[in-house]
């Protein structure tokens, strides 16, 4: 029997010639990536429940500062610190207020190949390279630290045949957001969503990101796709090599799949509080908003800003509108400053901010209030996810995102 | 079996509404669970006792990796989550941290909060209401995580 990506990837690092889905293997781990989200909770577990305190690797960990930065409060400035003083005694890798956490792994360090462990649910983004990402806690994480290794049930995978090029004015998130309210939130739960087709080849690094990084939000363990030439020729532009480039086998086993005509997809929004509620973005046109959100792990990368920009363009934001414009990294960041982006967004009346997670984790400035509404190009739409209990996210594509901060209140670029 | 009550909540319960973002970075899970299920249930954490249940439907702690969400429920003493499917993370990261999650498929919809339930982890049978139902047996693997009280005392034990 063939294997999947995904299964050689765990195969590879299992150092075992086969795998297949159900079996339970011990697996080296490439990578360890872990945030300011719980990175204070596993040094503490370090320091106080470990009977043997060890690094097994410090050149394989990884630790950003991303979620709350600058820090807001001295108890958050306090778990930091104990995050950046544990990463300078012991050589780790340390990255602080240079980018979410997702894109600075991305842009630095994520191989083709590699099998990584991240303590943050959109790991899953790395699958844009060919490698298995996957989220994890921080008892995983620090077992992972110590050990170098962990455990690993191997997953079933679900072939996505992309078909297509999308029209014109919709975005890969518009995709990954229809193909996420037909699975449903569950409807990959510990499976691998593997993207493959001509419209998958023809999507850049950076669109596989938007697709990768929301599998979670089907309940995928991970995403992935080829390491094709598009993948490779990124990874060479960043003087990287890949560790393996793997493609699936012809008679590998997929439990399901599921075929997307690309032409067919239209501007989706996904209504509070449930990601998998996805409706044409039309119908939810009218709502009126207080807050427009571009940036995030899935959709604060140069292409989104370029669209977002050139919708602001020479108009002005809503007067009862924040509109939050957030680079995913100092390097997109630099890169809009050179392009002109940030000053077309500072023209139009938005508010541009570092790099970090923002309001899209809820925790970070620019919360919203009691019963406000907010659209977003953010990971989720929780209740309460971005603030008050009461208040409403929807999401949607920078496009949208953007269109809706002009006209204050939700609609699509075309009816600006 | 012990006995204990129930703590009831919908489909697709996500790990935001377990622990909101905005106490995660707070110093320890001790200062974060006051806030547990804050945004459904403000006064959850003084009716739960020890060896009470927290019953879900599908998909189960869905959304953010936090490992806060499973370890503020075992603070407060909650004795396992019942549900009739997990999220995967969440999953993993109360077997690591010695949580018990228990899969019952027929449990959920027939019981409400406040209902008194007694669960028995190695027999993988519940009983509430004077109904019996059968829950799904972990694999073994996770079952010697579980029992050894999480992972990282499993690491201890191994290096003993």
């Amino acid at each position: 029997m063939g294997m999947t990506i995904a299964e050689k990837i765990i195969a590879l690092a299992a150092g075992v010639p086969e795998v297949k889905a159900g079996d339970i293997h011990t697996v080296n781990l490439d990578r360890m990536m872990s945030n300011d989200g719980t990175t204070h909770l596993t040094v503490d577990m370090y320091n106080n429940k470990l009977k043997h305190p060890r690094i097994a690797d410090a050149g394989k960990m990884v630790f950003i500062v991303d979620h709350n930065v600058p820090s807001d409060s001295p108890k958050t400035a306090a778990s930091q610190k104990k995050m950046r003083d544990f990463a300078r005694e012991n050589g780790i890798d340390f990255w602080e207020g240079k980018g979410v956490c997702h894109q600075i792994m991305m842009e630095h360090y994520v191989r083709p190949g590699e099998l990584i462990f991240g303590a943050d649910s959109h790991t899953c983004t790395y699958g844009a390279l060919g490698a298995f990402g996957t989220g994890v806690g921080c008892t995983d994480l620090l077992y992972g630290m110590v050990t170098g290794t962990s455990w690993v049930l191997v997953p079933e995978t679900i072939r996505f045949n992309l078909i297509g090029k999308l029209p014109e004015g919709v975005y890969p998130r518009d995709l990954m957001l229809t193909i996420i309210g037909e699975v449903g939130a569950n409807g990959c739960n510990y499976q691998v969503m593997e993207f493959t087709g001509d419209g998958a080849h023809g999507l850049s690094v950076n669109d596989r990101m938007v697709l990768c990084n929301l599998a979670v939000e089907a309940g995928a363990k991970t995403a992935v796709f080829e390491a094709d030439d598009v993948a490779l020729e990124y990874l060479k532009s960043r003087g990287r090599e890949p560790k393996a480039v793997f493609t699936s086998d012809p008679d590998a086993h997929y439990v399901r799949e599921y075929t997307f005509d690309l032409s067919r997809i239209q501007p989706v929004a996904a209504r509070p509080d449930f990601v998998d509620d996805v409706v044409p973005a039309k119908e939810v046109c009218g709502v009126r908003i207080d807050e427009a959100f571009l940036g995030s792990c899935n959709n604060g990368r140069i292409d989104e800003l370029r669209v977002g920009a050139s919708i602001l363009k020479g108009r002005r934001v809503s007067e009862h509108v924040r509109f939050l414009v957030v680079p995913a990294s100092q390097e997109v960041y630099l890169q809009a400053l050179e392009e002109g982006l940030i000053q077309t967004f500072m023209e139009s009346g938005a508010i541009v901010m570092n790099p970090n997670c923002s309001v899209c984790w809820g925790s970070c400035q620019g919360v919203i209030g009691e019963n406000e509404v907010l659209i977003s190009t953010g990971t989720r739409n929780f209740k309460g996810r971005a603030g008050h209990p009461s208040s409403k996210v929807y999401l949607g594509s920078a496009a949208t995102v953007a269109a809706s901060a002009v006209k204050g209140e939700i609609c699509t670029a075309d009816m600006l | 079996m012990a006995t204990g009550k129930i703590f009831k909540f919908h489909n697709d319960l996500d790990t935001d509404q377990i622990i909101a973002s905005q106490y995660l970075l707070l110093p320890n899970i001790e200062e974060m669970k006051v806030h547990t299920f804050e945004s459904l249930d403000p006064e959850f954490p003084d009716k739960v006792k020890p060896g009470d249940y927290v019953v879900g439907g599908e998909n189960f702690g869905c959304g953010s990796s936090r490992e806060q969400a499973p370890s503020v429920l075992k603070a407060l003493g909650v004795k396992a989550v019942v549900a009739k499917s997990f999220a995967r993370i969440f999953y993993r990261n109360a077997i690591n941290i010695g949580l018990p999650v228990i899969v019952c498929k027929d449990l959920p919809d027939a019981v409400a909060t406040g209902d008194e339930m007694e669960l028995s982890l190695t027999e993988g049978v519940a009983k509430a209401n004077g109904q019996v139902y059968s829950c799904t047996k972990l694999p073994e693997y996770m079952q010697q995580i579980l029992s050894q009280g999480g992972l990282i005392a499993s690491l201890n034990r191994e290096e003993a």
